[in-house]
């Protein structure tokens, strides 16, 4: 496989990029493999390449419905943070933060991670207690963090209103210089670059349409163009339709399924070179290193599969915006889209052992599932290749909306992202 | 945008004035007590999630304030029926 580095860019101009090798292959697939992976999206991808690269598992086959990457991994906002209020939820996200931070080295392949901040504003007294309550778990837990007054965020995103004139004065934030954005596209190639590069087959076009279980263990999936594929194990990593695999398997899960939507603009010189989100107004900003502001907004208040989102939900979240923004108030807009998120009632993802022997789930991260996506794949790697859920992964059991060890992280997780 | 008929209102109203509050009929079990951990769990967090017809439970929280019944597409958004809370929907779901 070649290795991308910025002398091979030189070597290529000279006959103008014409012999740059495949990405990845295009195999068929084998009648067995010791890993079956469904669901080509970040996290299946990531999952793929840390079972091949740092657990030695490389019979290992990732089979998509669509294209790699096509599903909400690439219609994310992108931002990427790990202050999360629980414990459980902390070392999980930060787990994630680790890897993101030599993510590119390790891949060979630029994810343009990008960390410039994040401030989480509050507009309320209680904001301003649940954000110093926040932020003080995060320091106990390692993750960085501090609590800024309004002339301190004035001098981060001096665009901003943050005069008292407005309907929700901002009274301060969080901030976590950590966090950041990174580009959604690039982290599925880099990951299904660097699976392939170890021996995983991707399997793109293919639909698993059946799952085969007997005796209560899984041995295998049936898909729409290739037959029965065996496997030892499984791990389904299917965000929205993690539901209708779960019924496959004759068990149910506790997600929902609803729209989250989000919006870009025109592409515009650099005005905003951090991130900016409001859980109370309920919108947030960045601008991407193309120019264009990406706006996300909530989900819609009730079930859905219809991948557009409704409009009151959007215009609430441009008012928003130009609430905290005057000066956007002209932009105009390029670009609005919608995802299916597959919502949790505790806003925490489901990473788990299932009734079914050797068949492992990762779904539920709802909204804000995209910063996880390097630490989502290792711990569902290694406990993939072990049989055994990790550490990390252990609190995130299905059965715990069985026994009540629930991680309520609506407060953290906040704004839909 | 939903314009939806509140039965209580007698009236077609915009999305906005009202809010989606999950599955509808959903029985509290007469003995909670008895339950098991599974089945009390059940209860409370596990919802239908269909690619299809709803029956939902839906709030005129900007009006009436009343509650009521839907029976929705989720896929076509699809508006079947709206019927009081204590009716039975005509329309059948695959659950
Ligand atoms: C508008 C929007 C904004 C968001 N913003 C943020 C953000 O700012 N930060 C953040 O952290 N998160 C954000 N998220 C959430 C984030 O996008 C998701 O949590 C994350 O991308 C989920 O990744 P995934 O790999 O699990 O799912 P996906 O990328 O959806 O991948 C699942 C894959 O499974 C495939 N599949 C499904 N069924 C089958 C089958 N039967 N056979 C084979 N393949 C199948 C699908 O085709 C799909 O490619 C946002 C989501 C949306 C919609
Ligand atoms: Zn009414």
């Amino acid at each position: 496989m070649q290795k991308y580095s910025g002398f091979g860019l030189f070597k290529h101009s000279l006959n103008h990029h014409e012999d740059w090798q495949r990405a990845w292959r295009n195999p068929t697939p084998k009648k067995k493999y010791d890993v079956i992976i469904v669901g080509g999206g970040g996290h299946g991808l990531a999952t793929a390449y840390y079972l091949a690269k740092q657990f030695g598992v490389t019979n290992v086959a990732v089979i998509e419905k669509g294209y790699l990457g096509g599903g909400n991994t690439a219609r994310n906002t992108t931002i990427v943070r790990s202050n999360y209020l629980w414990d459980e939820a902390a070392h999980l996200y930060e787990h994630a933060m680790k890897l993101w931070e030599g993510l590119s080295q390790d891949l060979n392949y630029n994810v343009m991670f990008s960390q410039r901040g994040v401030l989480n504003l509050g507009h309320t007294l209680q904001d301003m207690r649940d954000i110093e309550r926040r932020v003080n778990a995060n320091r106990l837990n390692g993750v960085d963090g501090e609590v800024l007054d309004p002339k301190q965020i004035k001098e981060i995103v001096p665009h901003m209103d943050c005069s008292e004139n407005t309907r929700y004065p901002i009274m301060g934030a969080s901030w976590q210089p950590r966090g950041g954005v990174a580009r959604h596209d690039a982290v599925a190639w880099g990951f299904a670059r660097g699976a392939d590069m170890h021996g995983v087959d991707l399997i793109q076009q293919t639909e698993v349409t059946d799952l085969i279980i007997e005796d209560g263990t899984i041995t295998g999936v049936k898909t729409n163009r290739y037959g029965e594929i065996k496997a030892d194990r499984v791990g389904c990593v299917v965000a929205g339709n993690s539901g209708v695999l779960a019924k496959m398997a004759g068990f149910e899960l506790p997600l929902e399924s609803h729209p989250l939507q989000a919006l870009v603009s025109e592409p515009i010189k650099p005005i905003l070179d951090t991130v900016v989100m409001s859980n109370h107004v309920h919108g947030y900003v960045s601008q991407s290193d193309k120019g264009d502001l990406v706006i996300g907004a909530g989900i819609d208040g009730y079930n859905g599969y219809g991948q557009r989102g409704s409009f009151p939900t959007i215009e609430h979240t441009v008012q928003a915006i130009v609430e905290l923004f005057p000066i956007f108030s002209r932009v105009r807009m390029n670009r609005q889209w919608g995802g299916i998120v597959d919502t949790c009632p505790d806003a925490c993802p489901i990473i788990s052992e299932t009734p079914v022997k050797n068949l492992f789930f990762n779904c539920g991260w709802g909204t804000g599932g995209f910063k996880a996506t390097p630490g989502s794949g290792n711990v569902f790697a290694a406990s993939l290749a072990k049989g055994e859920m990790h550490e990390l992964a252990k609190p995130f059991s299905m059965f715990r909306f069985h026994n009540g060890a629930l991680i309520d992280e609506h407060g953290a997780a906040g704004v839909a992202h | 945008m939903f314009h939806i008929y509140c039965p209580h209102c007698g009236e077609y109203r915009e999305e906005e004035e009202f809010h989606a509050k999950g599955q509808a009929h959903i029985a509290r079990p007469l003995d909670p007590e008895a339950c098991s951990d599974k089945e009390w769990g059940e209860y409370l967090f596990f919802r239908k999630n269909p690619r299809g017809l709803h029956h939902e439970l839906w709030v005129h929280a900007a009006g009436c304030r009343k509650f009521f019944n839907v029976t929705r597409d989720t896929q076509t958004y699809e508006i079947k029926e709206v019927y009081k809370i204590g009716e039975q929907p005509s329309f059948v779901t695959e659950e």
